[in-house]
């Protein structure tokens, strides 16, 4: 497999604040990865240097050749245009042509059901059909490799599982890699392959999805055992 | 009291009967800020829009001397005006002191760091917020300041009255570039402190009126015009109402 992602021992400072520790990882296509951790453990912070928009402190970040990221947001702004303008704009920034983005974005509000909206002012819409459009735009721009920062964070139950549904549809039809924070465990069991449990900016534990589940993190870690327990976040 | 009830009248009467004299300084008042507010605009938002995405060194003794310029006497700005436009300055060729195109330039002036400064604010808030979903999306500094400030356009609105209220209200600096001269650079205020001086209360009092009434109407046809597209588009707070109300 191929690595879409590769961090050497990447460390990254804020001022005094070490939000990220010598981190190494690699991300090869096709995996689904969950980052998990308590509040300030550096999963958005992972996300941003892996997208790009955070320049680290220490170590490299070697993105894979012709990998084509996209990012969905925990609250995605949206800019004051029309549903369908929204995820043309963000098509025609990736130099797409107008007139050709109006048509890929009607494609991708089909995709996600928001086909109906698609003239509405994107910022009536609801937390959940936000964050739907906000995927819509994401799978327009057709990447390979897709960063959620805890997507459904800030939704209602119904939301949380219209969200889920679309990602596991889309993994199910490309061959995206993904790379998702979350505080949700049946999410990260329902939608990860390989699990990165993160604790003050260090990983503690990389493994897939069963073995972290069974794994003794939790005896030897007070917060990895609240977190396995579901009781943290 | 009664010397301000017959003033009152008669600043109405001059209202109503639509004083030649009255209406000729009003619209000459308006049509120097209006284009005064609208040169500042161009220049102001395009200059605060970048501040507000750009990080470089310098910027912050930059927006320093900006904030500084807030504060900027109009008289101060006159006098530096009169300078470059004065016979021996170096813009004196265009012989434009003591003419409208001079108190346009001085109003221009002393509108464009409120315009950049407020605009810097608001384009700075919203990147800060959501600059780096678009940065996400490939938009370099220059192209988030322009979808920044195009987002946050109702909230620029508010600027645009702040400029023209500084602008339309100011006093110093058109009386000294301009000569407050009866019939071509006689505007609202430079009219109402001769007048007050000369003890012509009444048409004093009606310019006055009329200011007023200009500027409430501005604020409120923008104030109505926000309200409807914050309907239409479901906007949340504007991030610059709260440093001017």
């Amino acid at each position: 497999m191929s690595a879409v992602l590769q961090l050497q021992q990447v460390g990254v400072q804020f001022g005094a604040h070490v939000a990220l520790q010598e981190v190494s990882l690699n991300l090869h296509a096709g995996e689904r990865v969950a980052l998990v951790g308590a509040n300030g453990c550096g999963k958005s912070t992972l996300l941003r240097v892996a997208h790009g928009l955070l320049k680290v402190s220490k170590g490299k970040v070697i993105a894979g050749p012709e990998v084509h990221q996209a990012m969905v947001f925990q609250r995605p702004h949206m800019l004051r245009t029309s549903v369908l303008r929204f995820v043309a704009w963000g098509l025609w920034l990736q130099g797409a042509a107008w007139r050709d983005a109006l048509v890929r974005a009607e494609q991708a509000l089909l995709h996600t059901g928001l086909q109906d909206l698609a003239d509405r002012s994107a910022r009536t819409l609801s937390g959940g059909q936000q964050q739907r459009l906000a995927l819509a735009r994401a799978w327009a721009l057709q990447p390979d490799f897709v960063l959620l920062d805890e997507p459904t964070s800030s939704l209602d139950p119904h939301a949380k599982r219209e969200v889920e549904r679309l990602l596991q549809a889309w993994v199910a039809q490309a061959p995206v890699t993904l790379l998702f924070s979350s505080h949700n465990l049946g999410q990260v069991k329902r939608l990860a392959t390989r699990v990165i449990y993160l604790e003050a900016g260090r990983v503690l534990a990389d493994l897939p999805v069963d073995e972290f589940f069974n794994s003794p993190l939790g005896e030897t870690h007070p917060e990895a055992h609240l977190f396995l327990k579901g009781e943290l976040g | 009291m009664t010397t301000f009830a017959d003033t009152s009248l008669t600043a109405l009467r001059l209202l109503t009967e639509l004083d030649p004299l009255l209406w000729s300084i009003v619209v000459r008042s308006l049509w120097v800020s209006v284009l005064a507010t609208s040169m500042a605009c161009v220049l102001g938002v395009a200059l605060g829009a970048w501040l507000g995405v750009a990080r470089f060194a310098g910027r912050d003794a930059l927006l320093t001397v900006l904030n500084t310029f807030l504060a900027l006497p109009s008289v101060v700005v006159g006098l530096l005006v009169y300078l470059l436009l004065s016979r021996t300055g170096p813009l004196g060729f265009l012989g434009w002191l003591f003419s409208l195109k001079a108190m346009v330039l001085a109003q221009a002036l002393l509108v464009l760091p409120v315009v950049t400064a407020l605009t810097r604010q608001c384009v700075e808030d919203a990147e800060r917020n959501h600059g780096e979903q678009l940065q996400s999306l490939g938009a370099k500094p220059w192209l988030r300041s322009v979808l920044l400030a195009w987002d946050e356009r109702y909230a620029l609105l508010t600027v645009l009255i702040a400029a023209f209220g500084r602008a339309i209200s100011e006093v110093g600096a058109v009386m000294v570039v301009g000569g407050n001269i009866e019939g071509f650079t006689r505007v609202m205020t430079t009219a109402i402190a001769l007048e007050t001086s000369k003890g012509d209360l009444p048409l004093a009092l009606a310019l006055g009126v009329v200011l007023m009434s200009v500027v409430l109407l501005l604020n409120v046809c923008i104030s109505l015009l926000r309200r409807w597209r914050q309907r239409i588009d479901g906007s949340g707070a504007d991030p610059v109402q709260g440093v001017l109300v």
